[in-house]
């Protein structure tokens, strides 16, 4: 069959199943869109193609499913890169399509062109520039392979004006085979035994999970393997869901705003049994007094993760399921009994609270109060800053996938749009965006986009009035000195902002108001925005101070 | 340590940007880049001089297996192998002096492609040792070099 290359594109994503392009049109990809205007591949118009980048990435971190952004050359493409770069920095599937001028202007200087694959060299899993037609649906075929094969990441493919006109016969290649990219791996017998043999001689061992279990579906073996073997789970921000938060095992997340006891008891621990996770600097503190008894295992399929921060003494490389599966029939448990005490110990000193008098209205609480809310069935997406640590800590996570949120990058504006990209993938879930009144500001022209799509998205803007966490930052080692963190109240007016669009606004401003608001949004079909008006000055505590040990906290006592 | 790197590659526009780019990201000056087609011609060959200390380097040599066109990276750092370096260049003479350049030159098994009066152009092909001792040779004896043109290494395991 031949095809107008235009056509090849969209009849690749068919095959690929794609259930959704978000994106944003402009010159160079006029024919994608004319092709699009009658095809039933369904596209979603964003209202900033950086949105677009975060709403695919949202749909393919709630469905473990590849997310597809489609914009136009020059702006449109280099509007996409914060939304890969964070896709890149949590390893999310996401295939990111960009028109490029025409291949005989390419690098004159034309109208809206950029560089794009070499602008997002260093922040892609892999990318291309398509040169000739007949390579556009191997090429698409192999984007989608790189991007959610081995350890996940987006890949982007850069589409030249003419090739969209040009034709080609239009076969999609059924099987894919790459001589330079074998993403599958055996993990090797010898490494296993070793490592089960150091689980049995443990006496102080910890599990520290990270996304790379929820990436590969590995939750069930996780929690087999921790029950089985009587190891207490902490996990990363990103591990958030991979081990339910209700179990007495859980440990909840660690790091920089962990839960103490997570972190003395990792410093602690004869054994660390990572999985899926990277040893983030905002997880070990300082790396010379990281868990200085420990012996360390590291399951992790990406070889370069492998004593990348701290040295492994067990590294094996393969898919956390598969190695968990295979550790599951041979480990025997060793005896933590003393350990287990000592933990409920620490657990009872070191209590994850906040300071809960008076009327006024505590970010915590509110969170608090949507966990009771949707009883941990709901997918929580954040912004970035006290609200993501404090949708971390006081929210209780118990499956994998439903809690969305930028931890690598660390970027302000993902909640909202990576929320309309969840709704999207799960539409009867309950979505709430929890959110902070700085970062909702970067991407809030989405109101548009969910309003008009009937989204009945949540975002509850935790409304300090300032850059929470920078001004917290100033507060304690910046001698209160707040250096532009302070907004001025009431602007904007969330509520009036929420109605011009055709949201719903709810202000809360009393304590005893905060529950029946959050029911209220949750049976309104339409999108709603929560502004709870909150203290100002609350912190997000413990904290660990950067370039500390991770057991020397501020706040975290009892 | 200096570490000698064979990278094999997918014989493609954009390789070398994404190789390069793993070593600049890094802050890593590389010492020399080669590149050249292979027995394959699908396949290139890169071999990358490059100083840094070993942890830095087990780092670099998996990102640069991370890259989707890479097909194998081999360091020949503790392996038997043979590596060469072609280097071109002109020393200046004057009458006098001409004549012992030339037995120097001669010595190391280098060629001499060209001879004026004031200028001699020479090439050679060796270990970079070789390479380095001509040029202490003929600096010690008080002769400067105009121009210089080396191709970096190349490496091959034994």
């Amino acid at each position: 069959m031949r095809l107008k290359g235009a056509n090849i594109l969209v009849e690749s994503l068919k095959k690929e199943n794609v259930g959704i392009v978000f994106g944003y049109p402009g010159g160079v990809v006029l024919p994608i869109f004319d092709v699009l205007y009658d095809s039933n591949l369904r596209f979603m118009l964003t209202r900033h193609e950086q949105a677009a980048a975060h709403a695919a990435d949202g749909y393919a971190r709630a469905t473990g499913k590849v997310g597809v952004c489609l914009a136009t050359s020059g702006p449109g493409a280099t509007n996409l890169v914060t939304g890969i770069a964070t896709a890149y920095m949590d390893s999310v599937p996401i295939v990111a399509l960009t028109g490029q001028v025409k291949t005989n202007l390419i690098g004159s200087d034309a109208f809206q062109e950029a560089d794009i694959t070499g602008i997002t060299r260093p922040i892609t899993k892999h990318n291309y520039l398509v040169k000739d037609i007949n390579d556009l649906a191997p090429i698409i075929k192999e984007a989608f392979y790189v991007a959610s094969s081995g350890r996940p990441g987006p890949v982007l493919v850069d589409l030249p004006a003419d090739l969209m006109f040009a034709e080609a016969e239009f076969h999609y290649p059924e099987k894919i085979s790459m001589r330079s990219y074998k993403p599958v791996c055996v993990s090797c017998q010898g490494r296993l035994k070793k490592a089960a043999r150091a689980i049995c001689d443990s006496r102080r061992p910890i599990i520290y999970a990270g996304g790379g279990v929820i990436i590969s579906g590995a939750e069930n073996e996780l929690f087999e393997f921790a029950r089985k073997t009587s190891i207490p789970v902490t996990t990363t921000l990103l591990g958030l869901g991979c081990f339910p938060e209700t179990d007495p095992l859980s440990l909840k997340m660690l790091g920089m705003h962990g839960s103490a006891y997570a972190n003395h008891a990792i410093m602690e621990s004869d054994l660390i049994i990572a999985v899926g996770s990277r040893f983030d600097d905002r997880v070990t503190g300082k790396l010379d007094e990281f868990a200085p008894k420990a012996k360390i295992i590291h399951i992790d399929i990406d070889p370069s993760s492998v004593s990348k921060n701290v040295h492994v003494h067990i590294p094996i490389v393969g898919d956390a399921k598969e190695v968990l599966k295979s550790l599951n029939k041979i480990v025997k448990s060793p005896d933590t009994s003393k350990w287990i005490d000592r933990i409920s110990q620490l657990k009872k000193r070191y209590p994850l609270k906040y300071d809960e008098s008076g009327d006024v209205i505590r970010p915590q609480y509110v969170v608090e109060q949507i966990y009771e809310a949707t009883k941990g069935d709901a997918i929580i997406t954040t912004e970035v800053g006290q609200n993501q640590m404090w949708a971390a800590q006081f929210y209780k996570y118990l499956k994998p996938r439903s809690f969305l949120s930028s931890g690598g990058l660390g970027t302000m504006g993902y909640g909202f749009p990576a929320a309309i990209g969840a709704q999207v993938a799960c539409p009867g879930k309950t979505v709430f965006d929890i959110a902070g009144d700085g970062s909702i500001q970067m991407n809030i022209q989405e109101l548009a986009t969910a309003v008009i799509n009937k989204l009945p998205i949540n975002i509850a803007i935790l409304n300090n009035c300032c850059l929470g966490m920078v001004r917290q930052w100033q507060e304690l080692f910046y001698k209160k000195r707040y250096s532009h963190t302070c907004f001025q109240p009431g602007c904007p007016d969330f509520i009036k902002l929420a109605e011009a669009y055709g949201a719903v606004g709810i202000r809360v401003t009393k304590k005893e108001d905060v529950a029946p608001a959050i029911r209220r949004a949750i049976d309104t079909k339409n999108t709603v925005v929560l502004d709870f008006i909150v203290r100002n000055e609350e912190n997000v505590f413990p904290m660990v101070p950067s370039g500390e040990a991770i057991n020397r906290m501020i706040g975290g006592m009892a | 340590m200096k570490h000698i790197i064979s990278v094999l590659v997918e014989n493609k526009f954009g390789v070398l940007a994404r190789v390069a780019g793993l070593f600049s990201a890094r802050g890593f000056n590389i010492n020399s880049l080669t590149v050249g087609e292979t027995e394959d011609p699908s396949v290139s060959r890169m071999t990358i001089v490059v100083k840094g200390d070993d942890k830095i380097l087990d780092q670099v040599k998996k990102q640069l297996n991370k890259l989707i066109d890479v097909i194998r990276v081999k360091d020949y750092l503790r392996k038997e192998h043979i590596d060469k370096e072609l280097v071109i260049f002109k020393v200046n003479v004057n009458k006098k002096a001409k004549a012992k350049a030339i037995t120097l030159i001669r010595k190391s098994a280098a060629n001499i492609v060209k001879s004026t009066a004031d200028i001699i152009a020479v090439e050679m092909v060796g270990s970079q040792d070789d390479i380095d001792k001509l040029f202490y040779a003929l600096k010690d004896n008080g002769y400067k070099i105009k121009e210089m043109v080396r191709s970096g290494r190349i490496a091959m395991e034994l």
